[in-house]
């Protein structure tokens, strides 16, 4: 005889290990091409570097990671905080925060915009959103250069209607690098936004007006925190790829002025230290995982907050 | 057992002669990006009856690594000068002696006896340049064979420079600029030029590799770049003149070589003897817009690119240029921390 | 809107006009792109008159048109394998009590997204290389892999917010009407899903698309794509043929995109 609550238990070990073998597939593929090579590097960061990259296998050192944040000054070999790594890390974290912001303030109305479309039509203004990105990412990075370059159609159409008189340089600025990510990452801001939206219950909204609430407080109080999920996906896919964005400042920026896939590039590449590499690469990892860590906490417990 | 391994390579060389006339099959180009003429492949598929595949890199040490690792299905590479010798040292490459190929006889002495590849015993010429200046004479109109246009720029340039995103090419210019030698750990030196160049980078606009388009456009009034990119841009804008930096500039020449654990060793060959025929080197150069290292292969060439001026370089600055040896690990780890300094 | 309200309320005027922006924004570069490719003159940045040029150099260059071609078979098989797995994953870890390796579970998946892509890109070379020596295989199958492992966090967020998001009540109608786990997944919970599903797969499909660094790692002879062959190119000149090909690229999606929301829709 078996009581209902051993049945409850039995149905409950049947259902988890039903969900473990559903996740199955995604957590091999991933296991095998992202997570499992990332030992190695876990394992690279540790050793000596080879003289022309690559690391002499076998033999241990923490030089890479002491050079993460210090650094043998090149000419009085005093040791120092390594502040070229520091700026550059900074950069990185600064561009993609105002990255995500702005792709925030114009992607949530967008997605709103589209969501409260008549229902057939809402299809049809999510492609519009998607057709753009249907070209690669060094082809948008190269169309928005159009765009932006001194006799590009942004100073051009200024210089026309009068706005300015000289063009504005804005290739190679920091404000390049912005509009590039922005532009880039947009739609992987307004998918997820849209995604929850659309199954918003307008009811609420409706409650809300009948309470006299205005609007503002109707978008404050009752739609974003039912879409909070949305936004906090949107905010995770924009924010991280922007911390490791590699070709748009390359092209955008002019090269000038490094952030840290560049950095992480140059240690793999001609500088030749592939330790730093790794052991900047983890740093990075780790510094991402912290925000995500906090910036989750702190969702769910305004979202507990406000019911 | 080198001397085995020698004499077995050379054997195999010889077996290629006999080969030669005959072979079916493929070829698996790895090459720098835009940088293999069409032309020049069609022409060895049909003359050879072997399907060429090519595959770009866009850096050496892409490249080195990419290879070292193994299972690249790579047959052939073109690796810049002072990286050859990494290649050889790493043992990646191919003994395959074009020195004895039919052709070789073809190679300007002048690019036989190289310091990366003594006697041409793994590689042969593909194309040469040097890194130098080009300006808008429009904007200045001033002595332009100096490295100070962009360590020093005048004051029309300010702001409108672009310099090549290499480590190797500016720390050259800018040591020779304080007459060091290539390679050099004097910290003096080294820290004056790390300072000239945070100092000098506020002044550039960019450090980028789109010269041809944004040249002749306006959009960079002064360069430091490849000779083959400003000669382009001379040809889309007539402003453009090319500059030789008195102080010192870099020549580089990437070279054809075989890998080692390549499956086509034989079509590799034929491959190597067939671009050391001046009408084929002509082929390459008209392509990418670099001379070769082929004798004769001037009567082949596009017209324009004969009396190039960047293309040809005047006697009088002929010694200021220098093949880049490659550093020891030391001196590599020393100025690729200049470089971050200067990136950050 | 039946209400007797002077204002439509689901309307926030300001909203419309940031969206209409954005969408005006979204195209001006692609306008541009597209506006260029038919450029007589060979530079991006100087207007020579209209003409057909680049079209032609492009469709007469089979380097471009292989690497074309390969991307966009990647691509459809990355994001196909992709979406399939993290719909089952995304099922697998919503809408249930916490259990154990929960949390583990959101961290393996979302893990591809932490990692910048150069770092991913020198360990999968280090391990793929490997492999490739061992078994003689050096097919597409390692890009394929690659890129579904990063595809898959792009295609389980969307599915995953539409799952939490998602009115349980009808699959209780359908359980209590007696219908089996898989009659209640196939007719009522996978159509629900399918906007999510869909754009998790467009999701997918671009973010492969667009793959430059790892790509560049991973490829063996002849495997360039097109990102990795532009890659090559940007080191030395380019020309409006790059915005021929992706004119044309851009043409191929959208008549592949308008097919599919139409097969689509007609099913509904």
């Amino acid at each position: 005889m078996t009581s209902a609550a051993e049945i409850v238990t039995q149905v409950e070990r049947d259902d988890v290990r039903a969900r473990w073998l559903l996740s199955a597939p995604a957590l091999l593929i991933i296991f095998f091409a992202a997570i499992g090579p990332l030992f190695v590097m876990l394992a690279y960061s540790v050793m000596v570097k080879g003289d022309y990259g690559d690391v002499r296998f076998g033999e241990l050192s923490l030089d890479g990671w002491f050079s993460v944040l210090f650094q043998r000054d090149i000419f009085d070999d005093t040791i120092g905080l390594a502040d070229a790594h520091l700026s550059i890390f900074w950069r990185s974290v600064k561009l993609s925060l105002i990255t995500t912001l702005v792709t925030l303030a114009l992607g949530f109305p967008t997605a709103y915009f589209i969501a409260t479309r008549p229902p057939h039509t809402r299809e049809v203004w999510v492609f519009l959103v998607t057709i753009p990105f249907w070209t690669n990412l060094l082809i948008r990075t190269f169309a928005m250069q159009e765009v932006i370059r001194n006799e590009g159609i942004l100073n051009t159409l200024m210089i026309r209607l009068g706005v300015i008189d000289q063009p504005i340089q804005l290739m190679y600025t920091d404000a390049a690098i912005l509009f590039g990510m922005v532009y880039v990452y947009l739609p992987l801001m307004v998918l997820p936004l849209y995604a929850s939206m659309e199954k918003l219950d307008f009811r609420l909204v409706e409650a809300g007006y009948d309470l006299y609430a205005t609007r503002l407080r109707v978008l404050w109080r009752i739609i974003i925190p039912l879409v909070r999920p949305g936004i906090v996906a949107g905010s995770i896919l924009v924010f991280i790829p922007s911390l490791g964005a590699y070709v748009i400042p390359r092209v955008l920026g002019g090269g000038k002025s490094m952030m840290l896939g560049n950095l992480i590039e140059l240690q793999f590449g001609a500088g030749r230290n592939w330790p730093l590499g790794a052991a900047i690469s983890i740093t990075l990892m780790a510094m991402v995982m912290l925000a995500l860590l906090v910036y989750v906490r702190n969702a769910a417990r305004s979202g507990a907050q406000h019911g | 057992m080198r001397q085995k391994l020698r004499t077995a390579t050379a054997a195999t060389a010889l077996l290629a002669f006999a080969g030669m006339a005959h072979a079916d099959g493929e070829l698996n180009i790895y090459n720098w990006g835009d940088y293999t003429s069409p032309e020049l492949i069609k022409k060895f598929e049909q003359a050879h009856n072997v399907k060429v595949t090519i595959t770009d890199y866009d850096s050496n040490d892409t490249a080195l690594a990419k290879v070292r690792a193994g299972g690249h299905g790579f047959d052939i590479v073109v690796p810049s000068a002072n990286y050859v010798p990494i290649w050889v040292k790493e043992g990646l490459l191919l003994e395959a002696r074009p020195d004895q190929m039919e052709n070789f006889k073809n190679v300007d002495p002048r690019w036989v006896d190289v310091h990366w590849d003594p006697g041409r015993h793994y590689s042969v010429p593909w194309q040469w340049g040097v890194t130098g200046i080009g300006v808008n004479t429009k904007v200045y109109g001033g002595d332009i064979n100096t490295s100070a246009i962009f360590l020093d720029p005048p004051a029309e340039l300010v702001g409108k420079i672009n310099v090549a995103p290499e480590m190797n090419d500016v720390l050259y210019a800018t040591i020779k600029y304080f007459g060091g030698d290539w390679c050099t750990d004097d910290k003096e030196l080294l820290r004056k030029v790390r300072d000239k160049l945070v100092e000098a980078k506020t002044k550039w606009l960019a450090m980028d590799y789109s010269v041809t388009d944004k040249l002749p456009a306006g959009d960079y009034s002064a360069v430091y770049y490849w000779n083959g990119a400003i000669m382009r841009s001379r040809l889309a804008n007539q402003d453009i003149k090319f500059g030789y930096p008195k102080e010192g500039y870099p020549i580089f020449m990437d070279s054809v070589a075989i890998l080692k654990d390549a499956k086509n060793v034989e079509n590799a060959k034929l491959f190597m003897n067939f671009i050391m025929d001046p009408e084929n080197a002509a082929m390459v150069s008209a392509f990418a817009k670099y001379a070769n290292g082929i004798k004769g292969s001037e009567q082949f060439m596009p017209e324009d690119m004969k009396t190039a001026p960047e293309l040809v370089v005047p006697a009088e600055f002929e010694k200021a240029g220098e093949f880049l040896e490659a550093c020891s690990p030391e001196v590599v780890d020393l100025y690729s921390r200049i470089w971050t300094d200067v990136q950050k | 809107m039946a209400s007797g309200r002077t204002f439509d309320l689901r309307s926030q005027p300001a909203f419309s006009f940031v969206a209409l922006f954005t969408f005006f924004m979204l195209y001006l570069p692609i306008a541009a792109l597209v506006m260029y490719a038919f450029n007589a003159g060979s530079s991006m940045a100087v207007w020579e008159g209209v003409s057909l040029r680049w079209f032609y150099e492009a469709a007469g260059n089979e380097r471009v048109q292989e690497a074309a071609l390969r991307s966009a078979v990647i691509a459809m098989f990355a994001a196909l394998t992709a979406t399939v797995a993290a719909t089952m994953a995304a099922i697998a870890t919503t809408r249930t009590r916490p259990y154990r390796g929960l949390t583990f579970k959101y961290a393996f998946i979302n893990q591809p997204l932490m990692v910048p892509e150069i770092v991913t890109a020198v360990a999968l070379l280090i391990v793929f290389s490997r492999i490739k020596v061992w078994t003689g295989y050096s097919g597409l199958g390692y890009l394929v892999a690659a890129h579904s492992a990063f595809c898959i966090p792009f295609a389980y967020l969307p599915i995953r917010a539409r799952l939490e998001n998602m009115d349980l009540s009808l699959e209780t109608a359908a359980a209590d009407l007696y219908a089996t786990k898989w009659q209640a997944f196939s007719h009522v919970t996978l159509p629900l899903l399918r906007p999510g599903i869909i754009a998790g797969f467009m999701l997918a499909f671009v973010i492969s698309l667009d793959d430059v660094v790892i790509t560049e790692f991973v490829k063996s002879g002849g495997q360039d794509t097109l990102p990795t062959y532009m890659l090559g190119q940007l080191r030395r000149e380019t020309t409006p043929e790059i915005n021929a090909i992706a004119v044309a690229f851009l043409l191929f999606s959208v008549v592949l995109v308008t097919a599919f929301f139409f097969v689509n829709r007609r099913k509904v």
